[in-house]
């Protein structure tokens, strides 16, 4: 036996999330997303947020978030147009760590 | 806002080990303290590869190491060099240069790690408030005077940031800047539950003891790494890469992980393991230059990675010592009194943390160069692959080796040097 790869919802699944349905915690403008070229955030994310659809647009949803802050690193474009931490007890609860 | 808002001496925000290290010192010293977490608890929200040097440890308490729940006591060093399918490790085993009977090194899981502390600094009279986001600073006259949460207001003497390597904070008290995506590296880390027997018998450890492995050449040619620490009851696998090189790269954080797992070096050592958890957090990269030149301003300090408090040589990476050696240094400079910035950088000064920063400046240029992601592990394993080679043939001299190696890596000598130049004044 030996470990697989695993996909990215496979491992979300072994982590523990209280999603804040009222209030996303990252919130992007996909219409400035349109016109940014190499949409860094898709590759960085590593939970696989940031997905392409086959017309290439963008579309994001926060639930599965990790807190890591990179795609706020690495966005030139300024579609993500607020990136704040989870309100409190919200969001991922490491229990590894 | 409300008259029964009772002021406290100091709010720290963040329960990470930069926060908790610093209110413990302040609760010590008879200072009330609130310390303020985002999470259901000190810890879920803190990552860490999982390494902590002891030293910081008992540099907040002596004795500390004893009483912590650390995972193992690290008594080997590996570092592998790797291409897609070849590995070479170098396996360093041996008493531990320790201080007395203490290791020098210990693993952590920062869940279990974190919440121990808390409680601990909460048994010395810190008020631990567990589930408040912080969502922006009080400041009156150019002075910070507290935090405001979820529309409250909470006043205090003094508000330390201890709110990680995003933080916010400093970035509102206009001690930092925006953090720039060359400037850090995005770690991602499986948690893999292995049983302690196994764990022993495949890192050749025994009980109680562990190991620490750094890997290079396992990222695609992206500038970064892979690490692998042994835990108590699992293991703690992850990469570091830098995230402005991802998207030319072709590959994604999440890929990379999986095909390392994949790896014939690493696919043995986590065979029959069970992943517990995924976990991400970003690293700064820059060093002591990004560290900023104010780290305080009135009623106000910035310290642990907050702070830019960590260091990446390559073969090594502490952001937990530092942490907790600054946080330390901010309880004692918030003690000593007077100007804030001044006693800050005395008590840093006192601690060494500016001047270890400052001696390992040059790995920034080290790490820089980069023939070491992909090229010069491939040149290695090329040249040691045909040290090994035997068969009929007479064997070639081994500068003709080096040199055949170095045409198939497509690396000419003038790099060689010019990278060795570089390398050697760095370090």
């Amino acid at each position: 036996m030996s470990v697989q790869p695993m996909s990215v919802p496979d491992l979300l699944g072994r982590d523990q999330f209280e999603v804040d349905e009222d209030e996303p915690h990252i919130v992007v403008d996909v219409r400035i997303c349109a016109t940014c070229a190499d949409k860094p955030c898709v590759a960085v994310c590593p939970a696989q947020l940031y997905t392409l659809g086959a017309d290439g647009a963008l579309t994001f949803d926060h639930a599965g978030c990790l807190e890591c802050g990179t795609c706020r690193v690495v966005c030139r474009a300024g579609g993500i147009v607020r990136w704040t931490y989870p309100r409190g007890t919200f969001g991922v609860n490491y229990r590894q760590g | 806002m409300s008259e029964d808002t009772e002021a406290v001496d100091v709010i720290v925000v963040g329960a990470g080990l930069a926060g908790i290290a610093c209110a413990y010192r302040l609760a010590l010293a008879g200072r009330s303290v609130v310390l303020v977490e985002r999470g259901t608890t000190a810890g879920s929200k803190n990552v860490s590869g999982g390494r902590l040097y002891t030293y910081a440890l008992e540099a907040v308490e002596p004795g500390l190491t004893r009483a912590a729940p650390f995972e193992r006591a690290v008594v080997r060093e590996q570092i592998v060099m790797m291409d897609d399918d070849r590995s070479m490790t170098v396996s360093l085993a041996g008493p531990p240069a320790a201080a007395g009977d203490l290791p020098a090194s210990v693993t952590v899981l920062r869940s279990r790690f974190d919440a121990w502390f808390a409680d601990r600094a909460e048994a010395a009279g810190v008020m631990l408030a567990t589930g408040i986001r912080v969502d922006s600073l009080l400041i009156e006259d150019g002075r910070v005077v507290g935090i405001m949460a979820g529309g409250e207001e909470m006043r205090a003497g003094v508000v330390v940031a201890a709110d990680g390597v995003n933080s916010f904070l400093a970035r509102e008290a206009g001690l930092v800047g925006e953090l720039s995506a060359h400037a850090v590296g995005i770690g991602v880390k499986e948690v893999i539950a292995l049983d302690a027997a196994t764990i022993e018998d495949r890192f050749g450890v025994g009980p109680g003891e562990g190991a620490a492995t750094l890997m290079l050449g396992c990222t695609a040619g992206v500038h970064g790494g892979a690490f692998l620490y042994t835990n108590s009851g699992s293991v703690s696998l992850g990469i570091v890469v830098s995230p402005d090189q991802m998207t030319a790269s072709g590959t994604t954080t999440h890929g990379m992980l999986q095909a390392l797992k994949a790896h014939p070096a690493l696919r043995p050592l986590i065979a029959g393991g069970t992943t517990l958890e995924y976990a991400a957090h970003l690293v700064r990269e820059d060093g002591w230059r990004g560290v900023p030149k104010r780290l305080a301003r009135g009623g106000f300090l910035v310290t642990g990675e907050a702070a830019g408090f960590v260091l990446n040589l390559g073969y090594t990476v502490r952001g937990m010592d530092l942490a907790l050696v600054s946080g330390v240094a901010a309880a004692e400079a918030i003690v000593a009194g007077g100007d804030l910035e001044t006693a800050y950088r005395a008590a840093l000064d006192r601690s060494g943390l500016p001047a270890t920063m400052r001696a390992a400046d040059g790995y920034a240029d080290l790490m820089g160069i980069e023939r070491l992601y992909r090229t010069y592990p491939g040149l290695v394993l090329d040249v040691v692959q045909s040290m090994f080679t035997v068969d009929a043939r007479a064997p070639r001299p081994l500068r003709t080796q080096v040199r055949a190696a170095m045409r198939a890596n497509h690396v000419p000598l003038r790099a060689v040097l010019r990278d060795g130049l570089v390398g050697v004044r760095s370090i």
